[in-house]
């Protein structure tokens, strides 16, 4: 190592007051700017944040952008690959509006078509803008997780705060009901719901909640069971409170982080699910578009059209991916314990 | 152990019950009528039809009848094909899919697993980032969405596999792969994180000390205590084994289980759906009940739910 020259000025001896050491340097910080520096460590939750930010917008403005509603139908114009204005010049991005033979010959589906209008993403077999359809479908995938989710979490919360907080009978008995429904595999509930109730955005959404809510009132019951013996639980039941109470002003509160951390892992799962069920065909039904109907339309007409496939399943991936990443990210700043 | 294994066996039976009863009852409600040509045929025909698969019973009647054949093995018989017996249809598609569904168990988690074990060894280099990376796309893209894209360019654009149906092994590579990804990203996961905690316990720096070579190191000593969490995730990958399999099979028309579950589904043959939801629902349950049992054998500290009191 390198000998340093330390200059003598800079030794001093120290301070022995005791009100100077107690004295507190940098901001306190709590519990939700604590996991937010954190959180801003993990450069992929960010960007994945940022991702699902302008989805969401897109989701919401992106059907009105091109002035064509999402089941307009224009059958001379059916079956048009993307075309984009500018980008179209550029020859390596598929926007130039040209389409391969199954003999290899290239040729320009608008020039052939005689069309002059530009559709960003294309049109499908019927001729509606896959542009407004893909946001429309983004729009409706998110919804029903985002309504999933809520559910799950109302039902759950409840659910596993009384059951670890009661205890006793009640407690074994709410915990059977948990075992034997969580025997039953989700996905034949799931399937089972949708032909029991006609298809549609609710009808996918209760059949989603029906077995979501386990793993919540699970993990909530558990983390009940640890904190409902702390002193401070004592404390307020000393000084009279009501179990309600309890439950919601001190408990609660103190579980949020689980609750985020399960909430973010659900609504993935929830994408997933509408788009599996959409793609076996019990899912929404035509004109409606979801991200799982788009791409079951677009799976058939692959080897032909395969942007029409190729555009839903870059967005699911990329929805599902960013969730995921800010699931995992969100649980690392928030429970550090519970890392994988 | 033999209390514990009665009391899940007892909850094993009564879970299956309650489904085959909650199925039943739900067929009953639905919409729609069984007979896929039904518009064709005339009334008496549809009268002679309902009475010889005894739809016109009290429901009372039917249930009593069906839950004594489902406990001789009989499922009934399908109403899309004519005189076949369930059981026999299932039979005979549960070749394919079971095929499917331990190739694609065996080749994700070995891959799995050496992408873990890989990645821990080189934590926070190149390597771990691009197996972290494979694990979150693994994870995330919906295994259709991969089957579709693996089949349109390595199949129809390439030409390297078949593009569908199950006729010998060059076919069954796709379909692996595609249902594959989702347990070699949890595996590798899974092994990952075990082998970080394991690699710095003592008696790791006890077999670096004495020499060990590296290869030793991680595949003798450290990867044996890293896989017992692994047998954890079996039963959620099973699952999700059972819901790839049916999107999977009907994107390469593999004539298996999911194939003919969707099918049935889509032309109200109540009877193949009963059956295959009732043999999806034994699979899971048994499934769990051996990860539990599997988990108490080979790692005795932890404690059986049953045991405590």
């Amino acid at each position: 190592m390198a000998q340093e020259k330390i200059a003598k000025e800079m030794f001093s001896p120290a301070q022995l007051d005791s009100k100077k050491s107690e004295e507190i340097s940098k901001p306190s910080l709590n519990y939700w700017q604590d996991a937010w520096l954190r959180v801003k460590k993990n450069k992929g939750a960010i960007v994945s944040l940022v991702i699902i930010a302008i989805l969401t917008i897109m989701a919401l403005v992106g059907p009105h952008i091109s002035g064509r509603t999402y089941q307009e139908q224009n059958l001379q114009h059916n079956n048009l690959p993307p075309r984009i204005p500018v980008l179209e010049n550029v020859s390596w991005l598929p926007f130039d509006g040209n389409l391969t033979r199954k003999n290899g010959d290239v040729y320009n589906a608008y020039e052939q078509k005689n069309v002059e209008e530009y559709y960003w993403f294309g049109t499908d077999s019927l001729g509606r803008d896959l542009f407004t359809r893909l946001w429309k479908g983004t729009q409706v995938s998110l919804y029903i997780a985002f309504l999933a989710a809520a559910i799950d979490m109302v039902i759950g919360v409840i659910y596993g705060a009384i059951s670890g907080f009661v205890g006793g009978r009640t407690d074994t008995l709410m915990q059977r009901i948990i075992e034997i429904l969580s025997g039953i595999p989700n996905l034949v509930v799931v399937i089972l719901m949708t032909i029991l109730l006609d298809p549609g955005i609710l009808s996918i959404t209760l059949a989603l909640t029906i077995t979501g809510w386990i793993t919540m009132a699970r993990v909530i019951r558990a983390q009940v069971l640890k904190l409902k013996n702390q002193e401070y639980v004592l404390a307020a039941r000393t000084l009279g409170l009501s179990n309600g109470k309890i439950i919601s002003k001190h408990l609660i509160p103190n579980l949020a982080g689980v609750i985020i951390i399960n909430t973010m892992f659900t609504i993935p799962s929830a994408i997933f699910f509408e788009a599996f069920l959409s793609f076996i065909g019990l899912g929404l039904q035509p004109p409606d578009a979801s991200l799982g109907t788009l791409i079951d339309e677009g799976f058939k007409v692959l080897q032909l059209y395969p942007y029409q496939m190729i555009i839903p399943a870059t967005v699911i991936s990329l929805i599902m991916i960013c969730f995921n990443m800010v699931a995992d990210g969100l649980r690392d700043a928030l429970d550090p314990k519970m890392r994988d | 152990m033999a209390k514990y294994l009665t009391q899940r066996i007892i909850y094993m039976v009564v879970t299956l019950f309650l489904i085959a009863s909650f199925t039943f009852f739900l067929m009953k409600i639905i919409p729609g009528t069984p007979f896929s040509n039904a518009d064709k045929l005339s009334e008496t025909q549809l009268s002679i039809m309902i009475d010889k698969y005894g739809l016109d019973d009290p429901v009372p009647v039917q249930y009593a009848n069906y839950m004594m054949n489902l406990l001789k093995g009989d499922l009934g018989v399908s109403f899309q094909f004519n005189n076949v017996g369930v059981t026999d249809i299932i039979i005979k598609s549960l070749g394919p899919s079971a095929t499917l569904g331990a190739l694609a168990i065996l080749f994700g988690t070995f891959f799995g697993i050496i992408l873990g074990v890989v990645a821990a060894l080189k934590q926070n280099t190149w390597v771990d980032y691009t197996s972290t990376f494979i694990a979150v796309l693994g994870k995330s893209i919906p295994s259709f969405v991969f089957a579709g894209l693996l089949q349109y360019y390595v199949a129809v654009k390439l030409g390297w596999f078949p593009v569908a149906f199950w006729r010998g092994p060059e076919y069954m590579v796709l379909p692996t792969i595609a249902l594959a990804m989702f347990p070699l990203a949890t595996a590798s996961r899974f092994v990952r994180t075990e082998m970080i905690e394991v690699m710095e316990s003592d008696y790791i720096t006890l077999a670096k000390a004495k020499g060990a070579s590296w290869f030793e190191i991680a595949f003798k000593h450290a990867l044996r205590n890293a896989l017992i969490p692994v047998i954890t995730v079996l039963g959620p990958l099973v699952v999700s084994l059972m819901t790839g399999s049916l999107v999977i099979e009907k994107i390469f028309g593999i004539p298996g289980i999911g194939e003919q579950f969707v099918k049935s589904i889509q032309v109200n043959d109540y009877p193949v759906i009963m059956g295959t939801t009732l043999l999806f629902a034994g699979l899971f349950v048994a499934v769990i009940l051996i990860v539990d049992l599997l988990y108490g054998v080979i790692d005795p500290r932890i404690r059986l739910a049953g045991g405590k009191k």
